[in-house]
């Protein structure tokens, strides 16, 4: 189904610079101040879109990012404007945006990354795995649904976006600051006790001779999968 | 993130063809109480609640109004494991609200939740790990004696197999419900079980006792016998407790822990102990709330009499255990005298507020008891400035009514109905000729 063709554009009130670029490049676009503006005025075949400019309030832009993306119908094309400081937060956000832009921004790069990222939209999101695989634990990303050797494994929302995040990166250290702000985003008050609490229910529910496939890296975070030299 | 749970949620009991979900909440006695609801009512339950006649639940009822509205917690949500898939079923943790979407006075776990904001808005977290004991027995029959698993002829196999397999199978279906077990062990007490649950945050853990005892007694169900929480079943052995492992959490510091003190205790760890131990006498009803409870609170159990604290010392009301290796995150205080029979939301809500009072106020710890009270007279102890636990449910009642702090967070409605109904419980009690008068008196007098 085509979307419509009305970009949404975060915060509602854009750099002149962003409202200029959009205007001359023949862009209907309209400014929200927050995900609840946005999924409000939708429009009935969903935006086209989104530009969500990054460099002044970071926390509420990827709060932003991230109702756009993780809701059943998520906006296809997301475009970042972020500063050359701010280009670290982008690490294991990939899930969050499509394509970016450095601030400030040349009118005729915006321009040409705009073009790009709508015309190939609908293959972009298409290409979206649906199926994560690791070790026998399969999670569906369609339907949400968990498995474990062919057993289906019984998740709360938060153990199941936790679970997903580390099996999409196997072997890889996470800090449990990182992963916080990676998998609860920053409206979380609980600190990093609560990454400790939802790897202990995970672990828990993968039973006792499975716990170890999320694994505890003494003073540092926590690992999904074996590590690379196979500890 | 409610919308993405809500839509997580009414997924998951597509995926998994539930149908049944059951909407869990707790009377002021701490009872479990459920309805079920089709999966088609759900997506307007977690929108809208589901509204309920409350006139039949433990102090629920008013005189004006007795409909209320249940709102379902989609966090708690989670599969029932030991229903067979094929029919599968849910439950879900519901907060009581009246029909103009207002808080219902009568929920504990609501209490529990304006207890823990209160505290949270000073910067605190309040964390909690219990040790849950129970017995397991051959199922009663009204009027006779408990018969313990250990005595009986059970089956063929040995009782210790009962009981152990019993307790396997339990912690399985814990942890596939996502509480995790620290340990676990046969206590001393024949037919006695220890089960030690990993620390979390207090509403989950509220919650999680609630499930825990749901699930023992479900187990236990299943194979014929009868697991109890009852506080002191038998005369002469120890009776389950509920001992449980507090702390407090600024951001990622444990706020117990200090590195200057000799025994590594902050000093907001020090006042909330002083809080909990000034305070102490007044939330005992609530901590230790039916008649029985008071015959567990006896010398020569294991189980606290005194109003007092020690580092390694069992015998008094706060026990400071010291951490493995000094690692700062696990230092926290061990709350010796609630049983597993309360009610986990309101006795949770009084521990806090007892405690966090102690802090707001700076109230000073007094010195540790480092003898066995149970050796010391009441003139020792006087000297001391050591009291006593109230030693029945009647003194205890007498003291929580005076009690500014309790009645201020429980909330009047709860705070008047607990005291009723308790009160109710006394006079009922009061009015028995028990085995042991009649034993003593009948020939002699």
């Amino acid at each position: 189904m085509a979307s419509s063709d009305l970009i949404v554009v975060f915060p509602g009130t854009p750099s002149p610079d962003l409202a200029r670029t959009l205007d001359m490049g023949g862009y209907r676009w309209k400014a929200v101040s927050g995900a609840d503006e946005a999924i409000k005025t939708e429009p009935k075949n969903g935006w086209m879109g989104a530009i969500i400019a990054c460099d002044e309030e970071s926390e509420a832009a990827w709060a932003f990012a991230r109702a756009l993306r993780k809701r059943d119908n998520p906006v296809s094309a997301v475009l970042l404007l972020v500063s050359g400081a701010q280009l670290s937060d982008l690490e294991l956000r990939d899930d969050l945006f499509d394509d970016f832009c450095l601030t400030p921004f040349h009118p005729r790069e915006l321009e040409a990354r705009l073009r790009h990222l709508f015309s190939g939209s609908s293959e972009g999101a298409a290409a979206r795995p649906e199926l994560v695989e690791h070790s026998g634990l399969v999670l569906n990303l369609e339907t949400y649904q968990a498995s474990f050797n062919g057993a289906s494994l019984d998740l709360t929302f938060m153990e199941y976006e936790l679970l997903k995040f580390l099996a999409q990166n196997p072997g890889k250290v996470f800090t449990r600051e990182m992963l916080l702000s990676r998998v609860w985003g920053y409206e979380y008050y609980g600190g990093a006790r609560t990454v400790d609490v939802h790897v202990r229910r995970l672990r828990a529910k993968l039973g006792e001779e499975h716990a170890n496939l999320i694994q505890t890296v003494r003073s540092v975070g926590y690992r999904f999968g074996q590590g690379r030299w196979g500890s | 993130m409610l919308d993405q749970h809500r839509d997580y949620v009414l997924r998951t009991v597509e995926e998994r063809g539930v149908r049944l979900v059951r909407l869990w909440f707790t009377d002021v006695l701490g009872t479990l109480k459920s309805f079920a609801i089709s999966p088609a009512e759900l997506e307007n339950a977690l929108n809208d609640g589901m509204s309920f006649d409350g006139s039949s639940i433990d102090g629920y009822s008013r005189t004006e109004e007795s409909d209320v509205l249940a709102i379902p917690d989609p966090n708690t949500f989670e599969v029932l494991p030991w229903v067979d898939p094929k029919s599968a079923e849910a439950r879900v943790f519901c907060d009581i609200h009246n029909l103009d979407g207002s808080i219902f006075g009568g929920d504990p776990r609501q209490i529990l939740r304006r207890t823990l904001d209160a505290a949270r808005a000073q910067g605190y977290e309040f964390l909690i790990a219990p040790d849950m004991e129970y017995f397991y027995f051959e199922t009663p029959k009204r009027g006779e004696l408990p018969v313990p698993l250990d005595e009986g002829g059970f089956f063929d196999l040995t009782t210790t197999d009962v009981a152990s397999s019993l307790r396997k199978e339990t912690i399985r279906t814990l942890e596939v419900m996502g509480i995790p077990v620290e340990y676990s062990f046969h206590e001393d007490a024949p037919s006695q079980q220890e089960i030690d649950l990993r620390h979390t945050d207090a509403l989950s853990m509220a919650d999680s006792v609630m499930t825990f005892r749901m699930i023992v007694k479900e187990i236990a169900a299943m194979h014929n016998v009868h697991a109890t929480f009852m506080p002191k079943p038998l005369e002469g052995v120890q009776g389950s407790g509920m001992h449980l492992h507090l702390s407090l959490f600024k951001g990622d510091e444990n706020a117990f822990y200090s590195a200057d003190d000799a025994n590594n205790l902050s000093a907001d760890a020090k006042a909330f102990m002083a809080g909990l131990l000034r305070h102490a006498a007044e939330i005992t009803a609530v901590t230790n709330q039916t008649v029985n409870s008071y015959k567990r609170l006896v010398p020569g159990f294991e189980a606290p009499v005194h109003i007092s604290w020690a580092r390694n010392n069992r015998s008094g009301l706060i026990r400071v255990p010291i951490p493995k290796r000094g690692n700062p995150s696990a230092t926290r205080i061990e709350y010796r005298s609630p049983d597993p029979a309360c009610n986990p939301y309101l006795a949770f809500s009084v521990i806090l507020a007892a405690g966090m009072k102690g802090i707001r106020e700076g109230y000073e710890l007094p010195a540790e008891a480092g003898a066995n009270l149970f050796q010391m007279d009441d003139a020792e102890l006087a000297k001391l400035g050591i009291h006593q636990l109230p030693q029945s449910l009647n003194d205890a009642l007498k003291v929580m009514e005076q009690s500014e702090l309790v009645r201020e967070t429980l909330g009047e409605h709860m705070f008047d109905w607990f005291l009723r109904n308790k009160r109710r419980e006394w006079m009922e009690y009061k009015t028995q000729v028990t085995p042991f008068e009649l034993n003593r008196y009948l020939k002699s007098l």
